[in-house]
């Protein structure tokens, strides 16, 4: 923050540094103000405050409140055991079709000369006509709503008759969305190495698989980490989306109490206050890590290659969707 | 697949509603969030801790409890969110209008969510103008105003725009959600409606369903892919 009000303002003088104190404090109240007229009241009006509506999720002594955190607790061992299921596999497959992309693509530049002409044009062909599949294969996840992804397998497995439990539905569905996305983060991380790694790799008489898992993956990962934690951001809140296929979440389980309790507001606080806990303590890391990443490079001479505006658009996916670029 | 021919003007319906939605979403955020960006650059302490904890709850919170908040917390206090029905507006987008709350809650809901994005790709811009510039601009004696309005603000905008453009993105997708908290006729919902209530073969609706996606996503990030690498050559 402090560097924030660098930017715009000069260090504030003493005549300054009144107004900003007098200001806080006409901000201090009027927020009072309008948190107790717009907030407040309403909410006490209506009756929102009362122990009756709170008890079953705060007070230990009340008669449900073991059970209700038993249900919380179920719900949310489901929504990080779907959230790590899909990590992982996302993770396994982004990285291989990210290799896959990549490896198509410098394919694709080849001329396989010294091999009989029909065949090298067959091969070029070929590679050509793989890459472009991925491609688009690439972009057509890449623009869909995972909510519809996952609603799509949930619906469109059974129609082959493939069922499985709706676990493994929300698992399919966010692993083929962000398999997608890590492939791309992963991809653009590479590319965006340094050329004379890769012409350094040949020089010393590296095939080109050995260059890319040995010497540029490597640092793709390093570079994208805090792009790929943002990720995981995303897949924790993404695996909300349970609900619609009635995989039993901390959101499900939520519905499920309200039914009971009747509390909608109340419970719903708790669950945002669970998922906001979660996922802010994962932003955080993700911070640190791009920290301790950029104060590493300094000493290679070489400015920290930034993805924030991967990060940030990452971040902006949850819950519903991706972003283009 | 004859499905996308004889339901072709469902599919437009819900292709239409969609982009209502997302028209009035990006307009409603883009203000919120420029607000909250206001907020949270100011120089008063308290405005922003406002800004912070907004951008905090909002973007660590998954849409769908957005969602569920306004879908069934609303009712619980008994509005209907009527503050939405905005004279002028609603005549042009009659959902906004009608008296199932569901589009507006929904709006609500995408608004509050996504302008947190917005406030943060607005403040990476304007922390993306080097200090030196902003310094440089008061040394000649600019004033506040006009160090935003001539040197701040152009700079920063530039830095704003691709981050910007893929929050809507990522708006339009989130808006496929609206379609399972009630609004009737959407994008996603039809894909239920003739499937499940109809009963129309899966593949071929699903196939529609994602063009229709498709044709608002996709063009918009190739529009921005350009955008970045026009930019990328101009520094």
């Amino acid at each position: 923050m402090s560097q924030q009000t660098s930017v715009l303002y000069d260090v504030p003088g003493p005549r300054q540094r009144r107004i900003t104190l007098i200001g806080s404090i006409v901000a201090t109240v009027l927020l009072a103000v309008g948190a107790y007229f717009l907030i407040y009241r309403p909410l006490d009006d209506k009756g929102q405050f009362s122990m009756e509506l709170w008890g079953p999720l705060v007070d230990p002594s009340h008669e449900n409140f073991s059970q209700v955190w038993d249900r919380i607790g179920f719900g949310l061992k489901n929504t990080l055991t779907a959230a790590v299921l899909a990590i992982v596999a996302s993770l396994v497959v982004g990285t291989l079709l990210g290799l896959l992309r990549i490896q198509l693509k410098s394919l694709t530049r080849r001329r396989f000369t010294g091999l009989a002409t029909p065949l090298a044009y067959l091969l070029r062909g070929l590679s050509g006509t793989l890459s472009a599949v991925t491609r688009v294969c690439v972009e057509v996840f890449r623009g869909l709503p995972v909510v519809l992804t996952i609603f799509f397998v949930a619906r469109g497995f059974p129609e082959f008759g493939i069922s499985f439990d709706s676990l493994w539905y929300l698992v399919i569905g966010l692993t083929v969305y962000n398999s997608v996305v890590i492939a791309e983060i992963l991809r653009s991380g590479m590319e965006g190495l340094p050329g004379g790694q890769a012409e350094a790799a040949a020089a010393i008489g590296l095939s080109p698989a050995q260059t890319t898992r040995m010497i540029l993956l490597p640092q793709a990962f390093r570079i994208m980490l805090p792009a790929l934690i943002s990720q995981l951001v995303v897949v924790l809140k993404d695996t909300s989306l349970g609900f619609i296929i009635s995989y039993e979440e901390t959101l499900n389980i939520g519905k499920q109490l309200i039914g009971v309790l009747d509390n909608p507001i109340q419970v719903y606080v708790v669950i945002a206050a669970l998922f906001i806990l979660f996922n802010y303590s994962l932003s955080k890391l993700a911070q640190y890590v791009q920290r301790r990443l950029s104060r590493g490079r300094k000493s290679a001479g070489t400015s920290a290659p930034q993805p924030p505006a991967t990060a940030l658009v990452s971040q902006a996916e949850g819950g519903g969707g991706g972003g283009g670029n | 697949m004859s499905v996308l021919i004889d339901k072709f003007d469902v599919f437009a319906g819900g292709f239409w509603l969609t982009l209502q939605i997302c028209v009035l979403a990006a307009i409603g955020a883009l203000i919120l969030g420029a607000v909250m960006a206001v907020l949270r650059i100011s120089p008063v302490p308290p405005l922003r801790a406002v800004g912070t904890a907004y951008v905090t709850v909002f973007r660590n919170m998954p849409l769908t409890v957005v969602m569920f908040f306004a879908a069934f917390g609303l009712p619980a206090l008994g509005s209907n969110a009527d503050f939405l029905r905005i004279p002028v507006l609603d005549s042009l987008f009659t959902r906004l209008g009608t008296d199932l709350p569901y589009f507006r809650f929904a709006l609500l809901a995408l608004v509050l969510y996504t302008a947190a994005f917005v406030c943060e790709a607005l403040r990476s811009g304007v922390n993306a103008v080097p200090p030196g510039q902003a310094e440089a601009a008061r040394s000649l004696g600019l004033t506040f105003g006009q160090n935003l309005r001539h040197v701040v603000l152009p700079q920063s905008w530039k830095a704003s725009v691709v981050p910007l453009g893929s929050v809507i993105i990522a708006m339009i997708k989130n808006s496929a959600l609206i379609g399972f908290f009630g609004v009737v006729g959407d994008l996603s919902q039809t894909a239920d409606q003739l499937t499940s209530a109809e009963g129309y073969a899966f593949i071929p609706v699903a196939v529609g369903i994602s063009i229709g996606y498709l044709i608002m996503t996709v063009p918009l990030g190739a529009l921005l892919d350009r955008l970045e690498k026009r930019q990328a050559v101009a520094r």
